[in-house]
């Protein structure tokens, strides 16, 4: 089974690796993405400085320090809510300017500790209460889900229409005629993109790091192992899909259902937290899901491997489902 | 007689439209070419699909030295289908080790390179190659398990006349090994080279099964006259003669070849194009189905 195993994974790697168009295109879409994030995230930020004022409203003449240019300053009613952004960065400084003036600083953070020496130069008798807490950017939430969303076009597209092309030109066909197994066939496929997928994965990872840097808390074994898990559930989703139909059509009418869905609700873009329950429980059929979910908690929060547990259970049941499902439902020929 | 090394027995297939095969049976001696003939639609391609395992019957079974035909069935049989595409990108050697990777037993990848006079175009990519190469690393591909049974379908379909003879070659060099062949094919020069015993199939029933030389004898005693189809006036089709019609041309068979020809003579038909032959295969389709064995 191993030698039939691999001498499909073998040649099918090298058809990928002479197969320069498709390669080229591989590569390029990684880098297209590293540069691209490069481009929107990677550019000097304004300067400008955000302090969060606890008051319903601000009112720029209450306080000397609040009439100061270069600063936004942002009405905060709830003190929680407030000192939660200002602990991820997204205040610099938060200020409570009615008698007995106070406020917080992030000591971790660079723009907290400028911005706070202006303000003590406006109100020098201001008490003063440290948090401290890493920066949390739209990149670093949202690059799990780039390579999540690069991982699922890779999966679904690129099994999916080898199966259907080696149908429609008869090479299933003859391939059935030897001892190999339709399992033997679809594992030596998802061995294969599996692969590839690791590679680009590992280059973006590396590259948007090295373009722009992001927060990674956690291991990154813990993220392989996620990818790996993802890759095979979502190949496997693929192979499902490819597994009898011989209509490029129809497969793609299939794998696009499947991923626009996947698109905005596996949360790439945005978190479905405050999304209608209902919402949050079809996002979680998703394989992406919990890719993101998982990845996310690492990065993020530096989540273990006991957190993740659930989403990488999910992961690898679905690629074994899948794969079972797809290899009982193979069709060597056209009907 | 030895015991049939593949035998078919009442076999049957059906589509929601058409009856593809209608109760067929035959056994193939181990050891000998066997051919099916027929045109297109007669059921022979559908017939040995079932035999490869390719495609259930409807009903009746295939049995493989006296078995269903299963794995053991696909570590011993070599099959060159009639229309096969291979992956994209890879060298004839490496398409044949693919192939050789995928079989507990058979020949070296150079070995087969070698049988199949393949050695200058081993390290050429398959979409490079003509239609002869390709047939010849399609046979190499379907003997990389040294096959006890080598399926061969409509295999010279589309070749020139130099490549079919090269191939024609190639076959009966492995016939001389004694492997049992099954080849289906349109051309009766192939089938009356290679062949020891054929089945004609037509409307998905046997109508003739035998040594080609002895169902010709069976069937053909007489010579054939044969003579363009335009030089044949239609009132000559009222003389007391055997006349079958062909695309373009009229045949008579008879056993009196000289008052045949006195009858032609005194009706003024013309015989300056007049050609005498003893029976082929192609003329015992003619005369057991009423037409002609076209692709």
């Amino acid at each position: 089974m191993i030698r039939r195993l691999l001498s499909v994974l073998h040649a099918r790697n090298l058809e990928f690796l002479r197969d320069r168009g498709t390669l080229v295109f591989t590569l390029l879409l990684p880098v297209t993405l590293v540069l691209g994030m490069g481009f929107v995230f990677g550019g000097p930020e304004r300067p400008l400085f955000k302090v969060g004022v606890l008051a319903e409203q601000v009112n720029r003449q209450a306080h000397p320090f609040l009439q100061e240019r270069y600063i936004d300053f942002i009405a905060q009613p709830q003190e929680s809510a407030a000192l939660h952004k200002l602990t991820h960065q997204q205040l610099d400084l938060l200020v409570d300017l009615r008698p007995a003036p106070r406020y917080w600083v992030n000591t971790d953070s660079p723009k907290g500790y400028i911005v706070e020496k202006l303000l003590l130069a406006a109100a020098p008798d201001a008490r003063r209460q440290p948090v401290n807490g890493a920066a949390l950017r739209y990149v670093d939430w949202l690059f799990p889900g780039i390579l999540g969303m690069n991982m699922m076009f890779s999966c679904l597209f690129g099994v999916g229409y080898v199966v259907l092309r080696y149908r429609k030109s008869g090479f299933l066909k003859r391939l059935h005629a030897t001892p190999l197994s339709a399992f033997e066939f679809l594992s030596a496929q998802v061995l294969s993109r599996l692969a590839l997928i690791l590679f680009v994965t590992a280059v973006l990872y590396g590259g948007i790091g090295a373009l722009i840097g992001f927060h990674n808390s956690g291991s990154i074994l813990l993220l392989a192992l996620l990818a790996v898990t993802g890759a095979l559930s979502m190949i496997a989703l693929g192979l499902t899909i490819a597994a009898r139909f011989s209509s490029e059509e129809l497969v793609g009418g299939l794998l696009n259902i499947l991923t626009w869905p996947m698109m905005l609700l596996s949360g790439i873009w945005f978190s479905l937290e405050g999304s209608p329950r209902w919402v949050q429980w079809v996002a979680h059929l998703f394989p992406l899901t919990h890719v993101l979910d998982g990845a996310r908690a690492v990065m993020l929060d530096g989540a273990g491997l006991a957190q993740i547990a659930p989403n990488l259970m999910f992961l690898a049941a679905t690629a074994f489902a899948f794969l079972a499902f797809g290899a009982w439902s193979f069709r060597w020929r056209i009907e | 007689m030895t015991a049939p090394i593949i035998e078919v027995r009442d076999l049957v297939k059906q589509y929601p439209a058409t009856t593809a095969v209608a109760g067929v049976s035959f056994g193939v001696s181990e050891g000998i070419c066997f051919g099916l003939l027929g045109p297109n639609g007669a059921g022979k391609t559908t017939t040995v699909e079932i035999m490869e395992g390719i495609l259930p019957p409807t009903s009746g079974e295939v049995r493989y030295r006296g078995e269903p035909i299963g794995a053991r069935f696909r570590e011993h049989a070599g099959i060159l289908f009639q229309k096969t595409a291979l992956q994209d990108f890879l060298t004839v050697r490496q398409s044949i080790a693919l192939f050789r990777g995928l079989y507990a037993h058979g020949l070296a990848v150079e070995e087969v390179i070698r049988l199949c006079a393949l050695e200058k175009l081993a390290g050429r990519d398959t979409r490079k190659l003509s239609g002869g190469q390709q047939q010849r690393l399609l046979l190499a591909i379907a003997l990389v398990n040294d096959p006890t049974l080598l399926f061969l379908d409509e295999p010279t379909t589309g070749l020139d006349p130099q490549a079919r003879r090269n191939f024609w070659e190639l076959v009966q060099s492995i016939k001389a090994q004694r492997k049992t062949i099954i080849l289906t094919t349109h051309y009766m020069e192939e089938a009356e080279l290679l062949c020891d015993e054929i089945v004609i199939m037509d409307r998905g029933r046997i109508v003739a099964q035998g040594p080609p030389k002895r169902l010709l004898h069976e069937h053909f005693a007489e010579v054939l006259l044969e003579l363009p189809r335009q030089e044949f006036p239609e009132r000559a089709r009222q003389l007391p003669l055997n006349i079958l019609d062909a695309s373009d041309r009229v045949e008579i068979s008879t056993h009196d070849l000289e008052g045949t020809l006195r009858t032609l003579l005194e009706a003024k038909v013309p015989l300056n194009n007049l050609r005498i032959r003893p029976a082929n295969l192609e003329d015992l389709f003619l005369e057991l189905t009423g037409t002609e064995l076209r692709p």
